[in-house]
């Protein structure tokens, strides 16, 4: 009977629950494998479109694999002279979360703020954007920011990826906010206490004392909402961004060819694939580096 | 409630606040029933998500390695690759597969819609986050309960059904709601494959009377309203639920 067996230290729940928003990827059991299978499976899927468009197709047509080779280029970077496609995903992505970790941080420390005003709007604005669903922040940014704004005599355009990239970053504010919310109410009371016997200001307390010996335990559910938000990317193609999704459907309209579906699709999933799991890996190498053991 | 729309159509009248997705008949029906479809969604891709979690969980304790090997390439697939980007696999590339079947008009149809695809997807999807879920609460349950069943005679998945689920369940509930909630969220994603739900619908009314922004505010609070009562409703059977001894 080994396979229920936890660890024999622990008398209740093997972790304490998690805060909410950081779900996911908790005590995931990686192996590389997982790799080797994903990509196996998608080779079976392009060799039995392979044979099915064998057994269709009556006039000579590309194979498979040269057509996911031929489309490959534009769905990693756009088409020629434009930035899009896979490329445009991870841009969205890492500007996303670097807006969202900034206001987040700040919206973070609001909700431990001394005046019960900040601290009631911080709570509100957090648990408003949380708690909303993605694609609906996306539609409102997307449909209720101008094209374009002016200041002082000059006309700032805003492009569409850029607004969808805001759009993007509102929900990584408010799950950061809780991350860095959650961190700093796990350092020990102690440090703020010689803090002040240090005669450290309230601000200096927090910017040079306590935010520091957060980064740390900040850092694995910061990069699990990293991935979260770039897997949520392809979601600008439904709002009209020239990405790696909207790209994929203008090459199956382009081609024309029903065999071509789950290969087309499939090679999409491995790519966010490739580029996600790592990401996982490493922030469950990293969640058990920095585990406090109690 | 006449009455009370007709201060609704007032108020755009004279304000130009424009909440027609209120006192128009047509188009609150339509909200309605976009409503609708969203609890339906959520509800049973919920119910599917958590049956397709246990029994990931149960497989990955099974002695076979190729089983545990399928399983551990499910989980890891699904939660590294985008919900929508797996939704449209499932819709227009798995989709057009299927046998299609005569309906009563006797026109050929896929045998699945676009609804039944997008539960099939999202309970995937988020039933791979439930496998992990449910393990972590399995490993959590203590090697003495399961040698006492044992010794008790029962078998292995009696042990799993009637000793090692129950508390489990119990201790994984807290990242459980938190998945599901997650999940209520996502499935505006099946606005992507036109399935008729609240976010579609919405898109539908501000396409034709132009009023994103009161439309907007209507599918927040409604979004807010539904998390905020699934919420309220998973604490009260957390509370339930509770066992003496374990926890606070």
């Amino acid at each position: 009977m080994r396979r229920y067996q936890g660890d024999a230290s622990c008398a209740g729940p093997a972790e304490p629950a998690p805060p909410a928003g950081e779900s996911g990827y908790t005590a995931a059991n990686f192996t590389p494998r997982a790799l080797a299978i994903v990509l196996g499976v998608f080779c079976v899927v392009v060799l039995a479109g392979e044979a099915l468009a064998q057994m269709r197709s009556g006039g000579p047509s590309r194979s498979i694999v040269a057509t996911l080779v031929a489309w490959t280029p534009l769905i990693l970077f756009g088409p020629p002279r434009e930035f899009g496609g896979f490329a445009l995903n991870i841009a969205v992505s890492f500007l996303a979360m670097a807006i969202g970790t900034v206001a987040g941080l700040f919206l973070g420390i609001g909700q431990i703020s001394l005046s019960p005003a900040v601290r009631k709007v911080s709570w509100a604005i957090t648990q408003f954007f949380r708690n909303s669903p993605w694609l609906v922040l996306l539609f409102f940014v997307m449909l209720l920011t101008p094209f374009q704004i002016k200041i002082a005599g000059y006309t700032i355009p805003l492009p569409a990826w850029l607004k969808a990239t805001f759009g993007l970053s509102l929900p990584v504010m408010a799950n950061f906010a809780e991350i860095v919310r959650g961190s700093i109410n796990s350092i020990p009371t102690s440090q703020w206490e010689s803090a002040e016997s240090l005669a450290f200001t309230r601000m200096q307390t927090i910017w040079r004392i306590i935010l520091p010996q957060c980064v740390k335990r900040m850092t694995p559910p910061w990069m699990n909402w990293y991935a979260i938000l770039t897997m949520a990317t392809p979601l600008i193609s439904i709002v009209g961004v020239n990405d790696a999704m909207t790209l994929t459907q203008d090459a199956l309209a382009a081609e024309q060819r029903s065999e071509l579906l789950m290969p087309m699709y499939g090679l999409l999933l491995v790519f966010f694939f490739v580029y996600c799991y790592p990401i996982a890996r490493w922030t469950i190498y990293l969640e058990r580096k920095f585990a406090v053991r109690s | 409630m006449d009455s009370f729309w007709e201060l609704l159509r007032g108020l755009h009248d004279s304000y130009g606040i424009n909440l027609v997705h209120f006192y128009d008949g047509f188009e609150r029906g339509r909200l309605l029933r976009g409503m609708w479809t969203t609890v339906k969604l959520a509800v049973i891709c919920i119910v599917l998500s958590v049956v397709i979690g246990m029994i990931g969980a149960w497989l990955q304790g099974s002695r076979l390695k190729l089983l545990k090997a399928l399983v551990q390439g499910y989980i890891q697939f699904f939660r590294n690759t985008p919900p929508l980007v797996q939704m449209y696999f499932f819709y227009f590339a798995l989709g057009p597969q299927m046998p299609r079947i005569v309906n009563e008009h006797g026109i050929a149809q896929p045998m699945l819609g676009s609804f039944e695809w997008a539960v099939l997807s999202l309970s995937f999807f988020a039933g791979a986050f439930n496998v992990e879920i449910f393990r972590s609460g399995i490993e959590a349950v203590q090697k003495s309960t399961v040698e006492a069943a044992d010794s008790l005679g029962f078998n292995r998945l009696q042990i799993y059904w009637y000793v090692v689920l129950p508390l489990a369940i119990r201790f994984c509930l807290p990242a459980l709601n938190n998945n599901l909630v997650n999940l209520a969220k996502t499935t505006t994603q099946a606005y992507a494959i036109a399935v008729p739900e609240t976010l579609f619908v919405a898109s539908q009314i501000w396409s034709d009377r132009i009023n994103v922004f009161e439309m907007m505010i209507t599918l927040l609070t409604f979004y807010l309203l539904l998390v905020g009562m699934f919420v309220w409703i998973m604490a009260r059977v957390e509370r339930a639920l509770h066992v003496p001894g374990f926890g606070r």
